[in-house]
């Protein structure tokens, strides 16, 4: 019999970790995004630019 | 020995991520989503689309904490009401101080992403929104007056007054008129549910029309709130935001909802009872149809002029 038996519980775990991975992941591309277009749009300005 | 035989009953309350999906009300989500986008659409500006979904992504995520945090405040009465009961707060799979984390961070964290994703306009009224619903409406408005749901409708209100901040960093004329027709639309389409839900609001205490002031007033409230509303929604047809599209749309919809809510005034509570509210709950969901109905007219509209084209002169 194996140590971890896989339960009910296991797989709700299982589930929300997987569901906080793929938040992550998604949360991650729309930053890339938003900071691709905001480059290229020209509409970011560096901090070290800021006030000149 | 494991971890689960030492804990058998933690498996039962064990939260799935559905539940932490569930305290942000989607299907409320779904109404923010849209009319917030119609607001960003018919804006006069044209965003990116990337930072157009961001923009809807975070109005909608600020929107779903502000549903964990109502969930939490809420899940003494929502333990009592057959519609909510199944909830995760009452339901006893997500823990109260659970809800309540999760709205606080999302909150935070959906008002400092829309100012870095947009401006600080937009992320002020997400905001400003947030707390119109947690505090105004769910820790105040709810329990102590009948106006509840007319002041605290205002909350839902804001997604499409948003949406064109984001998208213009300004406010205008054409954003409030959005707010007004969902502000003057809440009163009948809760109070119609309030009517065939009979005996939640009851049995939980919360003081809805129904209760305090009677079933036949809030009959006649409805008709009151959907003659107002019937003379804002055709009279926006002739603004900047309307149309012919919309006018069409809503002559249409409000002729049926007039019929509806006239229906509904004349019938007696005996009356409702014998064919189980039939023409309360055609109108519940009819007023649905009549939201996106009418939001969707907006776009088309927003689409129309982007296009350059126009119809009969309009």
């Amino acid at each position: 019999m194996p140590i971890a038996k896989t339960h009910e519980m296991h797989r709700r775990r299982l589930g929300r970790n997987l569901g906080v991975a793929l938040l992550l992941a998604a949360f991650i591309a729309v930053i890339f995004g938003l900071t691709v277009v905001k480059i290229s749009e020209g509409t970011f300005t560096p901090p070290h630019q800021e006030g000149t | 020995m494991t971890d689960t035989s030492l804990q058998p009953d933690r498996s039962a309350a064990e939260a799935q991520f559905g539940d932490y999906v569930a305290l942000l009300k989607p299907r409320v989500m779904s109404l923010v989503v849209f009319t917030a986008l119609v607001g960003l659409l018919a804006a006069p500006v044209g965003v990116h689309p990337m930072v157009g979904f961001a923009a809807i992504l975070f109005i909608a995520v600020g929107g779903g904490a502000s549903g964990a945090l109502n969930m939490w405040w809420d899940a003494d009465i929502d333990a009592r009401m057959r519609r909510t009961r199944r909830r995760p707060v009452p339901a006893g799979r997500v823990a109260p101080e659970e809800a309540l984390a999760l709205g606080l961070a999302l909150s935070g964290f959906s008002v400092v992403m829309l100012g870095l994703a947009t401006n600080w306009l937009a992320a002020a009224w997400l905001a400003f929104t947030i707390f119109f619903y947690v505090v105004i409406y769910t820790m105040w408005l709810k329990r102590t007056t009948p106006q509840n749901i007319v002041i605290g409708g205002l909350a839902g209100a804001f997604p499409p007054l948003i949406g064109w901040a984001a998208a213009t960093g300004s406010l205008a004329l054409e954003p409030w008129l959005m707010v007004a027709l969902i502000f003057m639309w809440t009163p009948p389409h809760f109070w119609a549910l309030a009517l065939f839900m009979r005996s939640d609001y009851d049995d939980a205490g919360v003081p809805m029309l129904t209760v305090t002031h009677g079933r036949p007033a809030t009959r006649a409230q409805i008709l009151v709130y959907t003659v107002l509303l019937a003379v804002l929604a055709v009279g926006t047809g002739f603004t900047t935001v309307g149309g012919p599209v919309y006018l069409a749309v809503a002559v249409v919809l409000n002729a049926m909802f007039l019929k509806g809510a006239w229906a509904i005034w004349r019938r007696d509570e005996a009356r409702a009872e014998a064919d189980d509210y039939r023409v309360e709950k055609r109108f519940f969901r009819l007023s649905l149809i009549y939201l996106f109905a009418h939001f969707g007219a907006i776009l088309a509209e927003a689409g129309i002029d982007r296009m350059g084209l126009s119809v009969g002169g309009l």
